[in-house]
């Protein structure tokens, strides 16, 4: 079983003419967990990770798969998998052939393109040329791609665009399955709902700057906890809870309680013998900390 | 090592697509209808008390040379386009993951296509003497199939044909727009240096710069072709080694300018 090594990024820079399209990145990418690389659309996430796989020459900094950059690898596709966004794909080229040229060149067996295309489920299609390919048939040939050398580390850019409901569970498992193997998952994406589900640790960059990176969790840095409430005399619910002392705003399908928790609404109706129809705690700190983060214009 | 794998997986890329045979199908075709017919044309000369052109013992090779002469163009398609899709299809992205070494990567390609142009120069000499060779007999020519000379010929234009190929990579290295490349080996080979070679044969000097063209090298080195012969032979002419000098100059010169400008871009 291949391990995960961390991928370090140590001052990151690249400049393009006057304009800096990432500045000064630098942090740890951990094996054992899935990390969300996560940034609004231009915000520098590709150029990044096209730097830390040696395709773009970083104008300073470095990035590394513990302590060795990708074009000093020895075997680079059984070290690192990568799927990155653009379509790398000659049309007229089976998907078996697409990934025989590259195990060939990497020196795999040649089983390996048969096993990739069976792990994404691509095995009926491999005689199909690629150019007939639906766009979440070349997002699971991408994946293939990546899976090709079986490699500790798993670099992937937006890989669940452009997959259907099912193939997004499915992606999911996958990457937390391989996680929980001991590799590196590292996945970009530019909207934190997409993998809200499937990362535990989450760097958020904008702008080509680092803005935040820690556990989910701490993303929900926002004080404020909202409850949805709702009954069949609304009128007087949200009496009751205002004369209790908060602020309450109607919604089509209830009121809306700032800063409470369910508990001690329900109480309040409780007391005030109000039969409820409906009562939740709503969590929205988690996108609206990370709008903040990535500032209001990054979220259209 | 790795090159050895890089060749391999180059090889896979050039033949897992429909381009070579359909561009080898079309040569065949073209360089057969043209020995074929020039060989019918020699032949009913011959036999015409007008007296032939050419003494009889030339016509063969001439009309086997229509391999080169006319087929030339199919490798360096074939080497231009190998390059040309990478860019295009961003297949660089996935060849400089499986290998970093993005010189390797060339080298393998420039060996590859070097043998797949040997390889179309089979077929068009298979074509060019196949149908030479069949219509010369049925005129009663000798078609001079055992004679040493022809066997050195038929080794000459393979070589030819092998450094065409590698000229279009280091074309293709140079202009990575695929629709610029292909215009340029049209525009080049079928327009611009037949001009050149005529124009130059007019004065001396220009005569001595001419038979560097890629064209004359080429011919020099495969010995005999229709511009040679309508040239009337007498025209200046590198020795066939230096000829296949002069390519083989033009592919590294076009390859190494190539390597140090698109080939080390960043793949974005």
């Amino acid at each position: 079983m291949p391990t995960g090594v961390p991928i370090e990024f140590s001052g990151l820079t690249k400049q393009f003419g006057q304009v800096a399209a990432v500045s000064d990145l630098s942090f740890t990418v951990e094996p054992g967990q899935v990390t969300g690389f996560l940034g609004p659309n231009g915000a520098g996430k590709t150029t990044t990770l096209r730097m830390l796989l040696g395709l773009v020459q970083p104008s300073s900094g470095s990035a590394s798969f513990g302590g060795t950059a990708y074009a000093q690898l020895d075997s680079p596709l059984s070290t690192v998998g990568a799927s990155l966004e653009a379509a790398s794909f000659h049309p007229g080229r089976s998907a078996r052939n697409h990934l025989a040229v590259y195990a060939q060149a990497a020196g795999l067996p040649k089983t390996a393109p048969d096993a990739a295309l069976e792990k994404v489920g691509l095995a009926g299609y491999a005689n199909r040329r690629v150019g007939g390919y639906s766009l979440g048939m070349r997002q699971r040939l991408g994946l293939a791609f990546a899976l090709l050398g079986d490699p500790g580390v798993l670099v992937l850019d937006e890989p669940i665009n452009g997959l259907d409901p099912e193939g997004i569970k499915w992606i999911r498992l996958l990457l937390r399955a391989m996680a929980a193997e001991g590799r590196t998952v590292l996945i970009s994406s530019h909207l934190l709902s997409e993998v809200q589900q499937t990362v535990d640790e989450v760097v958020i960059i904008s702008h080509g700057t680092l803005v935040h990176r820690g556990e989910l969790s701490t993303l929900d840095t926002s004080d404020t906890k909202q409850v949805q409430v709702n009954a069949d005399d609304r009128d007087r619910l949200a009496e009751i809870i205002r004369g209790a002392g908060y602020t309450v705003s109607n919604l089509r399908s209830g009121v809306l309680v700032d800063n409470a928790e369910a508990g001690e609404i329900g109480r309040l109706a409780f007391d005030a013998g109000i039969p409820l129809t409906g009562l939740s705690q709503k969590r929205t700190g988690l996108e609206e900390s990370f709008l903040t983060l990535v500032g209001e214009e990054g979220a259209l | 090592m790795s090159l050895v794998h890089a060749v391999r997986s180059e090889t896979t890329k050039i033949t897992s697509t429909r381009l070579w045979w359909v561009l080898a199908l079309i040569m065949v075709g073209y360089v057969g209808i043209c020995a074929g017919g020039l060989g019918a044309i020699f032949g009913g000369l011959g036999t015409n008390t007008n007296g032939p052109v050419l003494p009889d013992a030339q016509i063969p090779l001439l009309i086997y040379g229509f391999a080169t002469s006319v087929g030339y163009v199919f490798p360096v398609l074939f080497g231009a386009l190998a390059v040309t899709s990478e860019f295009r299809f961003q297949s660089l992205t996935p060849t400089f993951l499986a290998t970093p070494r993005r010189g390797v990567v060339l080298a393998a390609k420039l060996i590859t296509l070097f043998l797949a142009g040997a390889g179309f120069g089979v077929l068009a000499l298979l074509a060019s003497m196949g149908a030479g060779a069949a219509v010369l007999a049925g005129f009663g020519i000798d078609p001079l199939l055992s004679d040493p000379a022809t066997w050195a010929f038929v080794g000459r234009s393979l070589l030819a044909m092998a450094l065409w190929a590698a000229i279009g990579v280091g074309l293709g290295t140079l202009v990575p727009s695929q629709v610029a490349a292909i215009v340029i080996v049209l525009a080049f080979t079928q327009f611009v240096e037949p001009l050149l070679r005529l124009g130059s044969g007019i004065t001396d000097w220009s005569a001595q710069i001419g038979q560097f063209l890629p064209g004359s090298a080429s011919d020099a080195l495969v010995g005999s072709s229709i511009y040679t012969a309508m040239s009337g032979g007498g025209g200046v002419a590198l020795e066939w080694w230096q000829g296949g000098l002069v390519l083989a100059a033009i592919a590294a010169v076009a390859t190494l300018i190539g390597f140090a400008t698109s080939w080390r871009r960043d793949v974005s």
